[in-house]
């Protein structure tokens, strides 16, 4: 079912959490709320689900609107960031709970809990106690207990922290299947940028109780709308810089800059942002229009490419990503001076407000 | 392979860093093992011995068949049974209470706690003289609202006992009760509302079992002291009520009969460890669950 948030404010205290949200989710969507811890995102969970009622603002499900509603009343599937299973009660028990407290009957709870096991695959596992699994296993039994009554909306607490590297992989991938495969309308917390980029839908991007910005991964990450979401989402060069005429701009130490249209009046302020990859060095860097001579200043390996930071001479520093062959020699090395360039298409303008 | 050539005494043993710590604990926990098997341990075989002094099981056939003595066993298990069910009524909503109370609510709930639990028993027993006497506070004020016409009974009698230990004993069941809920996750509470369950069934069904570890330590601690009680039931029982810790007092210092005493005093003893067994199997057995 379809979420849809507004103007939701919360304060605790002098803090405000929320500072106006409006949000919508689509039905059968997964749209990741990111933000660094203390930006609101977790306040906003709990209002949606109930734990919270917002000093202002509505939430709606359906048509339905639950701003007041407890809880129980809101048929919200919750992964909780520790999974929150109950301890005393076996894998089965745990996903059984909420099909007991709706009086499902006995039968049909029981072939619904089977069901829903063998959709985490976890079946076998009914008469295990959670602490006799593994934490992976352990967030599958979560989840098999937030989806197992059909809610209205599955929440995930930053589901994957607690998970090794290798196991968060998987199992981002296997929630996205099982969302897909459900239809589930998902609201996604995370303070992870690569795990948003990877599982949403769309990325609603949030800082000090505020929407930045909502909109596709991709949209997010090349066609970032403020300064705060270019510099939370991925890596990337930023440049404070005043808008020129025809399409360039003035950046100090890096002098004009060429774009691909015009970045606003004349005299503008304007922010330019320029992710790693875009640039390039050396004889790859000769036919681009934007070209700056620098020292490498360091460079780091990291198996699939390699990262440098080059310092031209009286400009900011530039942080540069190149793709790197196993048989290839690095390109360049640490003291060496090269050219540094990138195509004005590259260049993304964030206006300031 | 080398430490098999170690322990064939081929090679010299390297100093094990574990084994030395636990060398320096046990020293350390020495003199207060000492201390107890001086004062405590001693004393409690001198007196098991003594109640077998003539050879016989005599007095352990009088303590434990005398009908006279085992009516008393049995009134002072009935009254330690009833001191830890009304403690525990009272203390569970205490203990839920401070788990989930600011830091103003907690330090008051802390100081009404520990206030009474630091003042002696026997200058409370004597305050509640005061209070429940026929012309004590609590009937004098009682009357004066006109809720009754004649004072209640409660001095000298098993209500006035009651009251006296449940007092002392409250603490007791307080402080388990608390430190097992305040081990509950607290998103285990706000996981089962997300699911569907109202206050009350989400209460039955987790946090309940959960504090089960905490509420069976704080009934063991209630009812082996409780058991144990000589100074409250002697003075708000009037001579009306009997424990047995009384009856022993009584053996010993108005009859002198100390290998009656001392079967007695066994007694007490053997029961005490058989219901604190009992007890700490079923804490046992909840205890991991908790965790």
């Amino acid at each position: 079912m379809d979420l849809t948030v507004r103007g939701a404010v919360k304060r605790f205290g002098a803090v405000t959490a929320l500072a106006g949200v409006d949000l919508d989710v689509a039905e059968g969507e997964l749209l990741t709320i990111l933000g660094p811890s203390g930006s609101g995102k977790t306040t906003l969970l709990k209002v949606v689900a109930g734990f919270e009622v917002p000093d202002e603002g509505s939430v709606q499900l359906g048509s339905v609107d639950v701003t007041l509603a407890p809880p129980r009343a809101r048929d919200v599937g919750m992964v909780f960031q520790n999974y929150a299973l109950f301890p005393h009660l076996t894998v089965a028990q745990n996903v059984a709970f909420p099909l007991e407290m709706r009086r499902v009957p006995k039968a049909e709870r029981q072939s619904r809990v089977a069901e829903a096991l063998a959709l985490v695959e976890l079946s076998g596992y009914e008469a295990r106690l959670p602490r006799q699994l593994s934490g992976g296993q352990q967030q599958r039994v979560a989840l098999a207990r937030s989806i197992v009554f059909n809610p209205r909306l599955l929440l995930l607490d930053e589901p994957f922290g607690a998970l090794d590297r290798k196991l968060r992989e998987a199992m981002q991938l296997e929630v996205r299947r099982l969302q897909r495969r459900l239809k589930l309308t998902t609201l996604f917390i995370t303070h992870d940028q690569e795990e948003a980029l990877i599982l949403s839908d769309r990325i609603a991007v949030m800082n000090a109780g505020r929407l930045e910005q909502v909109g596709t991964p991709s949209e997010v990450y090349a066609r970032p709308a403020t300064r705060f979401v270019a510099d939370f989402v991925g890596e990337s060069n930023l440049f404070d810089g005043i808008a020129g005429p025809d399409a360039t701009a003035e950046v100090p130490g890096l002098g004009r800059l060429f774009l691909a249209a015009q970045a606003g009046t004349p005299g503008a302020r304007v922010t330019l942002l320029l992710r790693p990859e875009a640039l390039r060095i050396g004889g790859a860097a000769d036919p681009l229009a934007n070209r700056a001579a620098g020292q490498v200043v360091e460079t780091v390996f990291l198996g699939l490419s390699v990262k440098l930071r080059i310092q031209p001479e009286g400009g900011p520093e530039l942080l540069v990503r190149l793709p790197l062959r196993p048989s290839e020699p690095p390109p360049a090395l640490e003291g060496e001076i090269v050219t540094v360039g990138f195509a004005p298409e590259d260049v993304h303008v964030i206006r300031q407000a | 392979m080398s430490s098999a050539r170690r322990e064939a005494g081929l090679l010299p043993a390297r100093p094990d860093p574990a084994r030395a710590r636990e060398r320096v604990l046990v020293g350390l926990a020495l003199p207060a093992l000492l201390l107890l098997g001086v004062v405590f341990v001693w004393p409690l075989l001198r007196l098991l011995s003594m109640s077998v002094a003539d050879g016989s099981l005599a007095q352990f056939e009088k303590a434990t068949l005398d009908e006279l003595y085992v009516a008393v066993l049995w009134d002072s298990m009935e009254i330690a049974a009833l001191v830890t069910v009304i403690c525990l009524a009272l203390a569970y909503p205490v203990a839920a209470w401070l788990v989930q109370a600011g830091r103003i609510g907690f330090l008051l709930g802390m100081f009404f706690l520990l206030l009474p639990f630091w003042t002696s028993v026997l200058v409370r027993t004597y305050a509640w003289m005061v209070l429940l006497g026929r012309n004590g506070v609590v009937n004098r004020t009682l009357r004066d609202w006109g809720w009754i016409e004649f004072p209640l009974p409660l001095l000298h009698n098993l209500t006035g006992v009651l009251i006296g230990i449940v007092h002392v004993m409250l603490p007791y069941m307080v402080f388990p009760i608390y430190a097992a809920l305040l081990r509950i996750d607290p998103d285990l509470q706000r996981a089962a509302e997300g699911l569907g369950a109202p206050a009350w069934r989400s209460f039955l069904r987790i946090i309940l079992p959960l504090s089960l570890p905490g509420v069976f330590a704080g009934c063991a601690l209630v009812f082996v002291i409780t058991l144990g009680f000589f100074i409250t039931p002697a003075l708000l029982g009037g001579g009306h009520v009997m424990m047995i810790a009384m009856l022993i007092e009584q053996q010993v210092r108005e009859f002198l009969d100390w290998p009656f005493a001392a079967a007695l005093a066994t007694v007490l003893l053997a029961a005490t460890l058989v219901i604190y067994a009992a007890l700490s199997r079923l804490t046992g057995g909840q205890g991991h669950a908790a965790r």
